[in-house]
């Protein structure tokens, strides 16, 4: 509203100053609820509360796949030859090093529980294939290892672990 | 917009642009440079009001459509969904319910200063039709607006008023059918109108184009009605009417916050807050304010062709008022007569809009025949008489003579604003009139913590009207709308996450189907909503003798009373709106054992003092000592009525204690804003004059 006085600098005073600040002030703080808005609303945000699993029926060598805040979480029954074979890899020589047991807890190194969404573009990998005995993401051929660690192909990153923790030997709650 | 432009850009880059896309130079000669009178007052700031109020509709009803389901069995839900759930949602819904009435209140102060200044006349012919084409738009992109809450006063008006073309001979039943796209009104009607109400505004703003386009060939008429004739006539529209249309804004914006934070539901119908439900119809059907006058017109005519003609032509008119007032003296500052007949036309339209929401019945019924004669006579009969008879008062010279002769007279204006306020209050509370019922005494009005700009809940008043409820209440009434999570959510009954939590895991919730398919009960957790006494409707219905119990989520809102003149004038400027609360409150104190002399109550039923017809099918629902407190409050029907309507209130609107916390800043804010535009548009406008 003050640009057009520009060619009369000295009328830029104090008034179109406080005016024009005010004004700005006022058009930002306006913009927000029309940002806030587009953040999860309340039930969304309900809705994403922790879930409870119950891990009696899957049996070794099994995996679920359940679902929290819309996103695929798989949860595997390890073999111990899984186990074994995930804790011998030299960390080093991974993409995204990092360990097993980080990636697992300790006591329950049998169950390994992530989010099933390939760290690449979002497709879900397909447990139980590929050649690292893990999961294999048919999207652009990324490799998962037993551990959910990225072995190969395009995906920069470990397949993430959710928040969870044991609430019982046989139960989990993940959130 | 208005020929070759004055603009040459000294950056080359800009130089570059310019030469192969002269957009800036558009904007520069249409908005910047533009010559306008500089006579005008303030009524032709609402053409900037009125661009500002299509942006805010277009803006949060984008917004509000990326929340909204346009399902028959989903709309009312989501609606409340945003109210509730989304960040700020209540806000936004009530920027756009209120934005289209304001939208409304400014287009007809802008078409009531065009027939006022004769802005209509030669050459401005189509700058006027135009804009008659977007009234029409408006009115259509309102109505559709209003039937996707899906409410009871939606589905109702949907209804009439698609039935209106039912009045065509013979295609009139088809027509309807096409409209609706079933053999009622339904979700097929829904979506498409969802779909144009969408649609619409952009058509809007494309006329808006035209029309402006129009308005930068033939230029602005003045107050004054004489052509501008030398440079001394005219200011450049920036900075002179920029600053001067940004004060009328901020100032239409105070006015309209007014309604957004204080008043949402002054302009609606609690009806509205009933889902639509097509087996019953309200007792009285009452279009939204601004479609008034016309909805009285289409009644006055006993024939239901001619009704619906009358209707249409009374909009259609308008289209011909350039040739019909052929005076050659514009404004009507100058036409003695002209201003009479101006006004008592003014008082035609107020009078008309305060009988449509009257019933159509005894003097009502004649004060509409009579006041649709004149609304026409003032078109087809005075203003082509007046051209011919009127000896108009000497024309000033010049525009600048204008500005001259006339120094400090805002009073005019100031008694024009009082008048138009005064009519909208009329019209605003007339609607509450509407649904007057008979033999029922109007509940008496209590104290409420939640009333007033600064209103809060009482949270201990809260906390025990949801006890009364889970305890005798809830045997009966649902309360869909509401989860557990709510209580622990700012400005409710103030529990903790972990208190809700623990008082959701006393229900069992229905939940499933589990890996074997079965549906199984668990205990609630916090996002469950409170479950529903009955499975359906048909069952609440069997169990309570026919009426099933309504529920209670959004019933403070759902019902009212008429206050009757002169209240609902006060009302607007107390900010009162606890009808509601009010309603509740009385009712459940208002059962009486004997029926007074002479009135009969059916079988079943129960006498109430406040009901509506006075038979309600709800037994006495509370008695004293029936419910106990650990606070130490008195076990008392009086005071459980009070504490059932606090928490009924905040169960109807959540966020309430929000919405007047929001609405104090922004009006701390608005009014220094105006302050300071005040003083700049006067610093600007000490170099015009
Ligand atoms: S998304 Fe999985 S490899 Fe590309």
């Amino acid at each position: 509203m003050t640009a057009s006085t520009a060619d009369h600098p000295t009328r830029r005073d104090f008034l179109f100053v406080a005016t024009g600040a005010t004004a700005a002030v006022g058009g930002v703080a306006a913009l927000w609820p029309f940002i806030s808005q587009m953040n999860p609303d309340a039930s969304t945000i309900a809705a994403g509360a922790p879930i409870e699993v119950d891990l009696t029926p899957v049996a070794e060598g099994q995996d679920i796949k359940v679902f929290w805040r819309g996103k695929p979480i798989y949860i595997s029954h390890r073999t111990k030859k899984q186990v074994e074979e995930v804790r011998a890899v030299p960390v080093s020589s991974l993409p995204d090093p990092a360990t097993d047991q980080s990636r697992t807890k300790d006591g329950h190194e049998q169950w390994l529980v992530v989010i099933g969404i390939c760290t690449h573009l979002g497709c879900i990998p397909i447990a139980h294939e590929g050649n690292y005995d893990g999961f294999f993401c048919p999207c652009h051929g990324s490799q998962y290892d037993a551990s959910g660690r990225v072995r190969q192909g395009p995906a920069p990153l470990n397949l993430p672990v959710p928040p969870y923790q044991f609430v019982s030997d046989t139960k989990i709650q993940i959130g | 917009m208005s020929g070759p432009s004055s603009y040459q850009p000294s950056h080359p880059a800009l130089k570059w642009f310019e030469q192969r896309l002269p957009i800036i130079g558009l904007v520069h000669s249409s908005f910047i440079a533009y010559p306008t009178p500089r006579n005008l007052n303030y009524w032709w700031t609402f053409g900037a009001i009125l661009s500002m109020m299509l942006g805010v509709q277009i803006l949060t009803g984008v917004i509000l459509a990326m929340h909204y389901t346009p399902h028959a069995d989903l709309a009312f839900k989501s609606v409340e969904l945003i109210v509730r759930d989304v960040n700020y949602g209540w806000l936004l819904r009530n920027m756009h319910a209120c934005g289209a009435s304001m939208f409304f209140l400014a287009v007809y102060i802008h078409m009531f200063r065009g027939l006022y200044y004769g802005s209509y006349k030669a050459p401005r012919e189509v700058l006027w039709i135009l804009g008659v084409i977007i009234y029409l738009l408006m009115m259509a992109t309102g109505f559709m607006g209003y039937v996707l809450p899906w409410g009871q006063m939606s589905f109702w008006g949907a209804t009439v008023i698609t039935n209106l073309f039912s009045a065509v001979p013979y295609f009139g039943e088809s027509i309807v059918t096409l409209l609706w796209g079933g053999y009622s009104v339904g979700n097929p009607t829904l979506n498409r109108f969802f779909a144009l109400h969408y649609l619409l505004p952009f058509l809007i703003a494309g006329v808006v184009v035209l029309h402006v386009w129009a308005l930068h060939v033939a230029g602005q008429n003045n107050p004054a009605g004489v052509e501008p004739k030398t440079e001394k006539d005219m200011v450049p529209f920036t900075p002179y009417a920029t600053i001067k249309d940004f004060f009328g804004v901020t100032c239409f914006l105070i006015f309209y916050s007014w309604f957004i934070f204080y008043m949402p539901n002054y302009l609606g119908e609690a009806d509205n807050y009933i889902p639509a439900n097509p087996a019953v119809t309200p007792a009285h059907i009452v279009p939204e304010w601004y479609y008034l006058p016309f909805y009285a017109i289409l009644r006055s005519i006993p024939n239901k062709l001619a009704g619906v003609v009358a209707m249409f032509a009374a909009i259609i008119v308008l289209v011909f008022l350039p040739w019909l007032d052929s005076a050659k003296t514009r404004s009507n500052k100058y036409r003695p007569l002209g201003k009479q007949f101006f006004w008592i036309f003014f008082v035609v339209c107020i009078g008309l809009g305060y009988l449509g929401a009257q019933p159509p019945e005894g003097v009502y019924v004649v004060l509409g025949r009579i006041l649709t004669v004149l609304y026409f006579a003032y078109f087809l009969i005075v203003l082509p008489l007046l051209a011919r008879i009127e000896k108009p008062r000497p024309l000033p010279n010049s525009i600048a003579d204008d500005v001259l002769a006339k120094s400090g007279r805002a009073a005019p204006m100031v008694s024009a604003i009082v008048a138009i306020v005064a009519a909208a209050s009329l019209f605003a509370g007339s609607m509450g009139e509407a649904r007057a019922s008979e033999g029922t005494e109007m509940p008496p009005s209590a104290k409420w913590s939640f009333a007033g700009p600064f209103g809060k809940f009482d949270r201990g008043a809260v906390q025990r009207g949801l006890k009364i409820y889970k305890e005798v209440c809830s045997n009966c009434h649902s309360l869909n709308y509401v989860a557990f999570r709510n209580l622990a959510e700012p400005g409710g009954p103030g529990y903790t996450p972990a208190q809700a939590a623990a008082f959701a895991a006393e229900y069992k919730i229905k939940d499933g189907p589990n890996d074997a398919g079965d549906m199984f009960e668990r205990p609630g957790r916090p996002a469950d909503y409170f479950p529903a006494p009955f499975p359906n409707e048909q069952a609440a219905r069997a169990s309570n003798g026919g009426a099933a119990p309504p529920d209670l989520s959004l019933i403070a809102k759902a019902r009212s009373y008429k206050r009757g003149f002169p209240w609902f004038l006060i009302d607007f400027f107390t900010q009162f709106q606890e009808q509601g609360p009010n309603y509740i409150n009385a009712l459940l104190q208002g059962y009486e054992d004997n029926p007074p002399h002479g009135v009969t109550i059916p079988e079943g039923s129960y006498y109430n003092k406040y009901f509506p017809g006075n038979a309600i099918k709800m037994p006495k629902p509370l008695s004293d000592g029936q419910v106990t407190f650990d606070d130490g409050s008195p076990t008392t029907v009086a005071q459980y009525a009070h504490d059932v309507s606090t928490f009924l209130m905040w169960t109807a609107e959540p966020h309430m204690e929000a919405r007047k916390r929001l609405g104090y800043q922004v009006f701390v804010f608005l009014i220094i804003f105006a302050g300071l535009m005040y003083f700049t548009k006067k610093r600007v406008w000490a170099a015009a004059h």
